[in-house]
């Protein structure tokens, strides 16, 4: 009998608690494999002990979504038999310690959860976040990760279409990569992970099971420490060709009836997927372990369960399918092995050599999973900003802005991207929403990721509801109807009540955003214990709640765009004047400061406003909609001439917090001179080669040096 | 007759699909889907297609595994009795390294991929490919490429000029490639190579339409009808 020490469970990442559990849930004590497998289960990748109570707060159904939170990914109706299937997913701590790999493997792994449902993947989105860029590494990390991206997105050809990025010093030691895919399914052809059927054969697909990533799961639990880097074993590398393979294949094999259930082996492997198959079918599994596919020999059974190696996945096939299925994945030349059956045995038994080596109840390891309800405490309001001088040169604070990191024109990032493979790519970075055409139809999906963490370091509600709402107007931006969101939590530990308070605070304020805005979250991942002590001070990140906005446009040829179309048109502002300067950028870039509380977003306003420009846009009375977020209303009206190649000229001069205010809920919109827009404000008429009276090649200058100096300098 | 093309599919390509609807939109016809593991082509082709991608992850050199595969044996030697050859992205990899055309394509001298829509200069609007364009006409496709860097030996590069089998030249930098060479003919004209995208550039809404004149190009040259 093997002999279970504390020093061993505590290796795996189980406090004494949780291991009085596993006890319990057994009946007896586990072995090492059976360790191992309760560990990975329980950890907060898997299990979500310290959030799902607050995540079952929000909300996730509308008439259109025909799948929510629980399976791979959310899936919604889009009429026409069509659905599209989405979600985002982190891979912070791995790219943190090897940024290429790291990144690669995330792009890698949220691909297989939506071709897992059956659909094809037609756009990659991310939300990166990175620390200070004069910070020692950060050139270093930023340079990986969007390589990684680049690296596994473009060989699989799956265009990048869009992202964000920010730089914070709160992300110096643990730096965000949320990886968003969006794939268009069948509404008939979408495949379920709950494995039935006694008896079914369970096959496993794809790539060979190696020595890496054991414990990634684990990993991805706990703090970062000084000794992060000796983790870098744990750290998957991706196969962007076996994955482009595995798609093919999958999408080949979905298009017969062989398939009862599908599951790819994403976190914790062959553990997670087999369990989660067969728990939701409330069945039973047995696998022989002797047939999984091994890249090398000698591996224990331990080390296959918790092995996290990529492009492998996992299915229940109708019985009799095995030669047919057998024949597309050998065309394909990946490894295809029948590796057990389903059973009604309600336990997960594991054979090798002719020996049982776990046989765990499934009910219990689901059942007494740790549920916590971790205590929590409100963040503090911060003291409002009060008055702030005027600026004393406009132009020149619109300069400044328009060159700083969070603003500076990311070529330099989304040209490392196949943008278009697929042909269908309508809109790309550098506009507000991503546009991508449903292929062979007139439609088109409107995709968007977005948070402004220092919104929900100053204020959680209200900056999770800023984040749901700015995926929202984005959409709106280029004419499609937001639909659902998907999201990745970014945060940091939450055994810390102030960090459980953050958590809180972003969950309540993006559940009433979801809801005052009919935009369900029908999938999402949970990233917690960002900070690491790596890097001294400042240790935890910002609240990071990124949001994965999806929107339907029926008619492509209407989609709206940010440039400017013609001289003498008229521009025009949707929302209120700008008069809120606490935590915006003017504060932070210009004057060094990061005060104040987070806007407010009146949610019905934000509808309104939203339905309005929409209807503008259907309409084919506006030729040109920005709306306005960081840096305020002049950095909108600067994005739009430099997109367009040609300035504008303002009635009368904008006031600070007129110009730099990050008031929500706001558009621009340009219409042909002499059209009225009811319920706008005019601004102003495009013309010259001016914004703020500083020439466009100036603000282009200022705008396009930051990343070019930084990475070429 | 109606126009009949081919579209080669290796493990790893991802604008096979792309070139596929491109070539239908634009010339119409039968489009065959050949899988690279066939030993032989349809009958009758009027156009062969080596798409983009990245053919057998080229974990190799680019191109340098596909070159190799069965159906690259099928596809030189229609080449060679005139069949019209076009190669974009990891296709023009592919023909290089199959001796079609010559050169190669190194790693772009900035080191990173590069996706972009770049102007390119017609040299030679004689050519099927190129003959619905003017020369030194600037039209816009875009680049999607980590090895787009073509070299080749001083002399093959001025018996190419010299040759007017410099299809397209870029407009500014994009990849070091010698002399700015963004495709080239072989010396039957029959064989294009390109790194260029066309097949991503066939209407409006993808941003222009500056791609479809090469297919319609193509197709007005063979006295086929759409």
């Amino acid at each position: 009998m093997s002999q279970i020490t504390a020093e061993i469970v505590a290796a795996h990442g189980l406090s004494e608690e949780e291991y009085a559990r596993v006890l319990g849930a057994l009946g007896r004590e586990p072995n090492l494999v059976e360790l191992g497998i309760f560990s990975v289960m329980w950890s907060e990748h898997c299990s979500y002990k310290s959030s799902r109570i607050h995540l079952k707060k929000l909300p996730t159904t509308a008439p259109w979504v025909i799948c929510g939170p629980g399976e791979n990914a959310g899936v919604i109706d889009i009429g026409d038999g069509q659905a599209a299937i989405f979600k985002m997913e982190s891979h912070n701590h791995p790219s943190y310690i090897e940024p290429y790999q790291g990144a690669a493997t995330g792009v890698g792994g949220i691909l297989r959860d939506v071709f897992t449902m059956g659909a094809r993947p037609v756009a990659n989105m991310n939300a990166l976040r990175f620390g200070r860029p004069d910070h020692p590494k950060m050139k270093h990390l930023v340079q990986g990760v969007v390589a990684g991206i680049g690296g596994y997105g473009n060989c699989v050809g799956v265009p990048t279409v869009g992202g964000e990025t920010n730089f914070h010093k709160a992300y110096d030691g643990n730096i965000l990569v949320n990886a968003m895919t969006v794939g268009v399914a069948d509404t008939d052809k979408i495949f379920y992970s709950a494995a039935t059927g006694l008896g079914n054969p369970i096959v496993y697909v794809g790539s060979k099971t190696g020595r890496d990533g054991i414990h990634g799961a684990t990993m991805a639990s706990a703090d970062f420490d000084e000794k992060s880097e000796e983790k870098r074993p744990t750290v998957q590398v991706g196969d962007p060709f076996t994955e482009k393979l595995l798609i093919e294949a999958c999408l080949e094999l979905m298009a017969t009836d062989a398939i009862v259930a599908i599951q790819d082996m994403g976190a914790a492997g062959l553990t997670s997927s087999s369990v989660e198959m067969a728990s939701k079918g409330g069945a039973g599994i047995r696998l022989n372990m002797n047939m999984v596919p091994c890249r090398e020999e000698g591996m224990t059974p331990y080390e296959m369960m918790l092995s996290e190696s990529q492009e492998r996945m996992l299915m229940v096939l109708k019985p009799g399918k095995e030669p047919m299925a057998e024949a597309i994945f050998r065309k394909w030349e990946l490894d295809f092995a029948v590796i057990g059956e389903v059973t009604d045995t309600g336990h997960m038994v594991l054979e090798w050599n002719g020996e049982v080596v776990c046989d765990i109840p499934l009910d219990p390891l689901a059942d007494d999973a740790p549920l916590y309800d971790r205590p929590h405490v409100p963040t503090p309001k911060p003291a409002p900003l009060g008055a702030l001088p005027e600026s004393a040169d406009i132009g020149a604070d619109l300069v400044k802005l328009i060159g700083s990191p969070d603003l500076a024109n990311r070529r330099w990032i989304f040209e490392q991207y196949d943008s278009q493979v697929g042909a269908d790519t309508l809109q790309k970075s550098g506009g507000d929403a991503a546009v991508v055409r449903v292929h062979g139809t007139d439609k088109a999906l409107a995709i968007s990721t977005d948070c402004t963490p220092r919104y929900c370091f100053a204020d959680p509600y209200e900056g999770g509801k800023q984040a749901v709402a700015e995926t929202f107007r984005n959409i709106c931006a280029v004419g499609a109807t937001p639909l659902a969101i998907t999201n990745c939590l970014n945060f940091a530990n939450p055994q810390r009540p102030e960090i459980m308070g953050q958590i809180v605070g972003c969950l309540e304020g993006m559940g009433d955003a979801c809801r005052a805005l009919d935009y369900p979250i029908v999938s999402g991942n949970v990233s917690l214990y960002n900070e690491s002590k790596a890097t001294g001070g400042g240790s935890a990140i910002l609240p990071t709640p990124a949001i994965g906005g999806v929107g339907l446009m029926l008619d492509h040829e209407k989609m709206a765009t940010i440039a400017y179309k013609a001289e003498g048109e008229t521009v025009w502002l949707l929302g209120p004047q700008g008069t809120h300067l606490g935590q915006s950028l003017y504060l932070r870039e210009v004057l060094g400061r990061e005060e104040g509380e987070a806007p407010a977003v009146d949610l019905a306003l934000e509808r309104r406003n939203g339905e309005q420009v929409r209807e503008w846009i259907a309409d084919g009375k506006v030729t040109a909609v920005h709306d306005i977020s960081d840096g305020g209303l002049l950095v909108a009206l600067t994005e739009m001439a430099l997109a367009g190649k040609i300035g504008v000229t303002l009635d009368a001069p904008l006031t600070t917090a007129q110009a730099f205010g990050e008031d929500q809920s706001r558009y621009v919109v340009t219409t042909p001179a002499g059209v009225e827009l009811e319920g706008a404000v005019k601004l102003g008429t495009t013309g010259g080669q001016a914004v703020a009276g500083v020439s466009l090649a100036v603000l282009r200058e200022a705008n396009e040096a930051f990343f070019r100096d930084w990475m070429e300098g | 007759m109606p126009f009949t093309s081919a579209v080669i599919t290796f493990p790893g390509s991802n604008c096979d699909r792309d070139m596929a609807v491109a070539v239908e939109e634009v010339c119409g016809g039968t489009v065959h889907r050949v899988w690279h593991g066939d030993a032989s082509l349809p009958e009758g082709l009027d156009f062969i297609a080596v798409p983009g991608g990245f053919s057998y992850g080229d974990y190799l050199r680019s191109g340098a595994m596909a070159a190799r595969s069965p159906i690259m044996q099928a596809v030189v030697e229609a080449a060679g009795r005139g069949v019209p050859v076009l190669g974009v992205c990891n296709g023009f990899q592919i023909l290089t390294e199959a001796g079609l055309l010559p050169g190669a394509l190194m790693r772009n001298a900035g080191i990173r991929f590069v996706c972009r829509e770049v102007p390119l200069k017609v040299e030679n609007s004689q050519s099927l490919f190129t003959q619905r364009y003017f020369k030194d006409q600037v039209i816009t496709i875009p680049v999607a490429h980590h090895d787009g860097n073509y070299f080749a030996d001083a002399e093959t590069l001025d018996r190419l000029e010299g040759e007017g089998r410099v299809a397209f030249r870029y407009a500014e930098p994009v990849n070091g490639s010698q002399r700015d060479i963004a495709g080239v003919l072989n010396e039957a004209g029959n064989v294009l190579g390109m790194m260029p995208h066309p097949e991503r550039m066939i209407e409006a809404a993808q941003g222009g339409s500056d791609g479809r004149k090469l297919f319609e190009g193509v197709l007005a040259g063979l006295n086929v009808s759409a």
